[in-house]
């Protein structure tokens, strides 16, 4: 078993409260362990990167070395798509470049951080759950199935592009894809979910520049929302803090600035599995997101 | 080269005549819309050398047109003018002025890497789409773009803190992009974002019990909390400052080397 050190990063800090505690939650329910990563800095998100692309690697090459310098940890799960893509790139690019290496290793003698020495690894929560416990493992633990609701699954860009950064997806069966992923389909249908046949599930919700493009990305959000409705979703399960407030937040300027509604619910992954497990809806925080889906999850009796 | 420019066919060079006699032969009708010649001088042969000192830009000179990066181009299927492939051949070939057309679009890449991803050549094109729209702002030929300014608020709550706090990176771009936060609260996305996350839809309907059931209070406690004290890596140290000092410095020699370049 891995020994994993925990990386909510700041949205999960921030606005992703609720995909933070889900997180939590269901970790403790399901016996796994994890401890969060000690004083840990911002990964670099999208941004930084446009400013000078060392200091995201630098950013994300930190937390690694906390992790396994100061925590001796093998492994940094981060729930969030931009944290866990950016720490995958620090890896690649200091796996494969020895100048990068070099340049993170002098900045943080000269910074008096931990130094990076590229022997830990990074997860995304759903490789983690599927690592320690799979659909069989989610199944045995199921206490109230989630009865069939109908879920497209979103997993945005971040987690599956350039595939060059994840060398350990696409490697046959068991495996994570990256033109098709799958491991949220996997958990879920062990919860009892029925997983529509999505075609937007690694379309872009423009998230980066969600605020400065915002019209841009309402029209990207609204294909999600109506290809998910097209395709028979109730539900659209979300494992990144950005995609999530992006779709919550741009299905409500598709109806000011457009003026077409959307009713299908928007929900991180981790509240529903919660569901699953017997957690009430308080406890997985479904209550403090922007999309209401308590009263539709409780006329499906599954809250 | 695969492909020509887009100008020869710009309106200002088509020529369409009532009647039109070339060589003895009569091509009036559908045939008589000719292009005019034109000579074209003013390309730069070191244009993608300076791009190439961007960050993201390196690898530009690779591209052998292939079209993978529009065909799977996310703005591109909202925007057809929005041609990463044909930026990256304007580059290739020095030709700025045609490139300039297209400069108040080209900072609208969302980086969703689909173009990256499906590369042959690893020209790695959205780090070339953030290389000419820094080239653009940087030369005046456009202004700080909205992208631009998020990400210098961004980065400098980062540099300062280790961390970045989601209300003051809100407001403070809300602020400096002279957007009318209360009538965004008033009226627009953003005070309906506000009442859904606080169910007040479910005080409307008179269900009082469901209302306070449903109160978010542990994350509007947090959110409140920390825009009093931000959040903040007690161990970032002089880390920010040695980051500044290193971009700084990458800034000063790329802008050497760009120099060199042109000599």
């Amino acid at each position: 078993m891995s020994k994993v050190a925990y990386y909510p990063g700041c949205a999960l800090e921030g606005s992703g409260g609720p995909y933070d505690r889900s997180t939590k939650a269901i970790v403790k329910e399901l016996g796994l362990e994890m401890t969060e990563l000690d004083d840990w800095n911002c990964c670099g998100a999208m941004e930084v990167k446009n400013v000078h692309p060392m200091l995201q690697t630098y950013m994300s090459a930190r937390n690694m070395a906390i992790a396994s310098e100061k925590m001796g940890c093998d492994t940094v799960m981060a729930p969030c798509n931009g944290c866990y893509h950016n720490l995958k790139k620090a890896e690649y690019e200091c796996a494969t470049s020895a100048e990068s290496m070099q340049t993170v290793q002098d900045l943080a003698k000269k910074a008096d951080d931990p130094v990076y020495q590229g022997d830990v690894r990074t997860v995304h929560l759903l490789e983690w759950l599927m690592e320690e416990l799979g659909p069989e493992g989610i199944k045995a633990k199921v206490k109230s199935s989630l009865r069939g609701i109908k879920i497209a699954n979103y997993y945005g860009c971040m987690y599956t592009r350039p595939r060059q950064i994840f060398p350990e997806k696409d490697q046959g069966p068991g495996s994570e894809s990256s033109y098709k992923p799958h491991f949220m389909d996997d958990l879920l249908a062990a919860a009892g979910a029925v997983n529509v046949d999505f075609p937007l599930k690694t379309a872009c919700c423009g998230g980066a520049h969600t605020l400065s493009d915002s019209d841009t990305s309402t029209q990207l959000v609204l294909n999600l929302l109506q290809a998910a409705e097209e395709s028979g979703a109730e539900v659209i399960a979300t494992e990144c803090p950005t995609c999530h407030s992006g779709l919550e937040m741009h299905q409500i300027r598709a109806e000011t600035e457009f003026g077409i509604k959307t009713k299908v619910k928007v929900v991180y992954f981790t509240q529903l599995l919660g569901l699953a497990l017997g957690l009430s809806a308080r406890k997985v925080a479904l209550h403090e997101n922007v999309s209401d889906s308590i009263d539709f999850l409780h006329e499906k009796g599954v809250v | 080269m695969a492909i020509h420019e887009k100008s020869l066919i710009d309106p200002a060079n088509l020529v369409t005549t009532d009647k039109l006699v070339v060589e003895g032969i009569d091509v009036s009708g559908h045939w008589n819309t000719m292009i005019l010649p034109r000579t074209w001088t003013d390309y730069d042969p070191d244009f993608a050398k300076v791009i190439q000192q961007y960050p993201g830009g390196e690898n530009v000179h690779r591209c052998w047109q292939c079209g993978s990066c529009t065909n799977s181009c996310t703005m591109y299927a909202i925007n057809t003018d929005f041609n990463p492939r044909y930026w990256i051949y304007l580059t290739n070939l020095g030709y700025k002025s045609e490139l300039i057309k297209d400069k108040d679009i080209i900072w609208q890449c969302v980086s969703c890497n689909k173009c990256t991803n499906i590369c042959p050549k690893d020209v790695r094109p959205e780090g070339v789409m953030k290389a000419l729209a820094h080239w653009l702002e940087d030369e005046g030929l456009t202004p700080k773009t909205r992208s631009t300014m998020f990400d210098a608020e961004f980065t400098r709550q980062c540099i300062e803190r280790g961390r970045i706090e989601d209300s003051e990176v809100l407001f403070t771009f809300l602020k400096e992009t002279k957007q009318d936060v209360n009538a965004l609260v008033r009226k627009g996305w953003l005070g309906i974002l506000v009442q859904r996350m606080n169910n007040l839809d479910l005080l409307r309907q008179g269900r009082i019990g469901a209302f306070l059931a449903r109160l978010p209070i542990t994350q509007s406690i947090k959110m409140g909390l920390s825009l009093v004290f931000k959040p903040r890596t007690k161990s970032w140290g002089t880390t920010g400052e040695v980051l500044k000092a290193y971009v700084e410095e990458q800034k000063r020699l790329a802008h050497e080397k760009m120099k060199a370049a042109h000599a």
